[in-house]
């Protein structure tokens, strides 16, 4: 069989009638490999659909059905709602702020990470996990022993009338803290793969410093960047646990998506919660479409620099 | 092509060291104007650190860099004017092969660089050097290996570079490609004429191309010669093992007498130290004869026909299995014994 199918690819290299009997043999060669009977293979199929349609498809569902509950006016009058405006508004911006700072400090760090020899480098890639590893209450917590009233640096923001905390500077510090990891995480091996060759060649070519960066390092990153960002913003959109702990939850003022539909529901008001939570959902569902447009890209530049 | 700017280059007491392994271990060096010159050695050898310690992409431990008796340290890679290619090529992958070769002209700073058109005809000038003017639009990824090659050294040519460097210019080309562009380069740098630095692990390449060669071990110059120089006249054991195929035997020198076990040999021993020393013979240069006629003595194991030569493992008396080559006319049966007598040896202490 092994034999048959080395053939038939060796013969077909531009004959596409014979590169599909080839794959008609490779397809033969795996059905007599499994070893499955049909009634366990059926089995196990049936339960991996039932286990996703229970916990992915079913919930999304529910969402927009328990949304449109009442009808498509309902739905956006209570998406109109003052609180619910005030909501996405802090929400998109927070998410700014966020990804604009992760972006940065992702390529910084990645940069110095693939790119630079040092001592304590391990130290910094553990470092830079350590949102992941901690659970975002934690985090959250964190920000209210620095900042709160009674924390280190609270009598000396008091004097200084600065408000961080139950703020939109405490939401965005908690997000970006939670955040961090993505953009760093999703360049350092893109980087580190890439090696330095290409940016020595660039120097020794004349190129300053930035001209490297700019006409170099970025265009060669662009999508691992643009995959990383995407990543980062979900989440920022998404993150709940974090900002529950440091947002004070002043109705129209400091509540996020997740904090508002959280609120709403626990006040019976359905359509209003799930109206939102479509909202959190539609953007889940259209970062997984961008996500998966990029990765495809990405292997296309894995390829591409396949020397 | 263009006016030639004089460059000599000098090295002075290179050490570089990576923990404690040492990639340079003092290494004095000086390049003339105009040449093509080789760094041979082996893998570890400390050339390609030497390579990229000139180009400033490296910085010595200690020592003294200078072009034109001026100090290179003192300035950046950037700086330095130094053309350098890349084992891997490093052609930058989102570019055309156009941009790569523009690249370095488009980096200049606002004052110095040449406007559009200018850029554009002095990259098809270099693209028509290469003989590639036909792939400016493709991407490097679209390109053969010895086409990658090539725009690699156009794009460093760009720059109207003082020094031009190469790290193992051929090393990743199959081997047809690899002798052409041997060939081709040597003619190339005869055309430019700017002063060039390629490191290689080859020694058939080195001594084809090279104007000069240097051979290096553990980070140390074993000789700087001509390619006739090393390969007539190993200054070091080292040299006579590594560049041409040789036999190695290890004998005894005892006041004026070679003795390889307790045979003592029929060669020549004016001048040298008494002590353990190494016999070192060019393959070729080990001619065959009757039993009793030569310097030593052995039973033929194998013949194998090899292209213009006959190769025969031969069990010399001694104990010592060597392998020679003899012409082809050469009657050699396996079970023949044989006489042996080397035309050119060499002995080194050690």
């Amino acid at each position: 069989m092994t034999m048959q199918i080395a053939d038939a690819v060796s013969l077909s290299a531009s004959d596409a009638k014979a590169r599909e009997k080839a794959r008609a043999h490779a397809a033969a060669a795996r059905d007599t490999l499994r070893t499955e009977a049909r009634a366990v293979r059926i089995a196990i199929i049936t339960l991996a659909v039932l286990f996703l349609t229970v916990f992915v498809v079913l919930p999304l569902v529910v969402v927009f059905a328990q949304a449109f509950s009442r009808g498509i006016l309902a739905y956006l009058a209570a998406l109109a709602e003052p609180e619910a405006m005030a909501a996405i508004k802090l929400t998109l911006i927070v998410a700014a702020i966020s990804v604009g700072l992760n972006l940065v400090f992702g390529l910084v760090a990645a940069w110095a990470i693939a790119k630079f020899e040092f001592k304590g480098k391990t130290f910094l890639i553990t470092l830079i996990d350590l949102p992941f590893s901690v659970s975002p209450v934690i985090s959250g917590l964190v920000f209210v022993l620095l900042f709160g009233a009674q924390g280190y640096f609270g009598s000396w923001l008091r004097d200084h009338d600065i408000q961080i905390l139950f703020a939109v500077p405490g939401i965005a510090l908690a997000t970006t803290f939670v955040t961090f990891p993505f953009v760093a995480r999703a360049l350092i091996p893109l980087m580190q793969e890439q090696g330095t060759q290409e940016e020595e060649a660039a120097i020794s070519l004349g190129a300053s410093g930035l001209q490297t960066f700019f006409r170099v390092t970025l265009p060669n990153i662009k999508w691992g960047v643009l995959y990383g960002v995407l990543l980062c913003n979900a989440r920022a959109m998404g993150e709940f646990g974090a900002v529950s702990v440091v947002s004070g939850h002043i109705r129209g003022e400091t509540n996020t998506m997740p904090l508002l539909v959280e609120i709403l529901y626990n006040e019976y008001q359905f359509v209003a919660a799930f109206a939102i939570a479509s909202l959190l959902a539609m953007l889940a569902l259209i970062t997984l479409i961008a996500k998966t447009v990029l990765e495809r890209h990405l292997d296309e530049g894995e390829d591409a620099s396949d020397h | 092509m263009k006016e030639k700017t004089q460059v000599t280059i000098e090295a002075k007491n290179l050490v570089k060291k990576f923990g404690t392994f040492a990639a340079l271990d003092g290494v004095d060096l000086k390049v003339d104007n105009g040449e093509l010159l080789a760094l041979l050695g082996p893998s570890g050898s400390g050339k390609t650190t030497l390579l990229r310690i000139i180009a400033g992409l490296d910085w010595p431990d200690s020592g003294e860099v200078s072009f034109n008796g001026e100090d290179a340290l003192a300035q950046g890679a950037r700086e330095r004017h130094v053309g350098f290619v890349f084992q891997h090529y490093a052609l930058f992958r989102h570019m055309t092969v156009f941009e790569n070769v523009a690249f370095g002209l488009r980096v200049q700073p606002r004052a110095v660089r040449k406007d559009e058109a200018t850029i554009r005809a002095r990259v098809k000038e270099l693209l028509d050097l290469v003989q590639l003017d036909w792939l400016a639009d493709r991407y490097p990824s679209q390109l053969s290996g010895g086409q990658r090659q090539r725009i690699a050294l156009a794009r460093a040519l760009a720059i109207e570079p003082r020094i031009l460097l190469l790290d193992e210019p051929f090393g990743a080309l199959d081997a047809k490609v690899r002798k052409e562009l041997r060939r081709w380069l040597r003619s190339l740098h005869h055309e430019i004429n700017v002063t060039s630095i390629f490191v290689t692990h080859d020694q058939e390449e080195a001594l084809e191309v090279a104007n000069r060669v240097v051979v290096m071990d553990k980070g140390r110059i074993e000789q700087i010669g001509s390619p006739d120089d090393v390969y007539e006249t190993p200054a070091t054991a080292f040299v006579h093992g590594f560049i041409g195929e040789s036999i190695e035997l290890p004998v005894q020198v005892d006041g004026g007498v070679i003795r390889l076990g307790d045979q003592p040999l029929q060669l020549a021993a004016e001048g040298l130290a008494s002590g353990a020393s190494k016999l070192f013979v060019r393959r070729h240069d080990m001619l065959v004869g009757p039993p009793g006629s030569g310097a030593f003595e052995g039973a033929v194991q194998h013949v194998r026909n090899f292209g213009p030569v006959l190769r025969a493992e031969v069990a010399l008396s001694g104990g010592e299995t060597i392998e020679i080559d003899a012409p082809r006319d050469k009657e050699l049966r396996a079970g023949d014994t044989i006489g042996l007598n080397p035309r050119r040896y060499r002995i080194f202490a050690g």
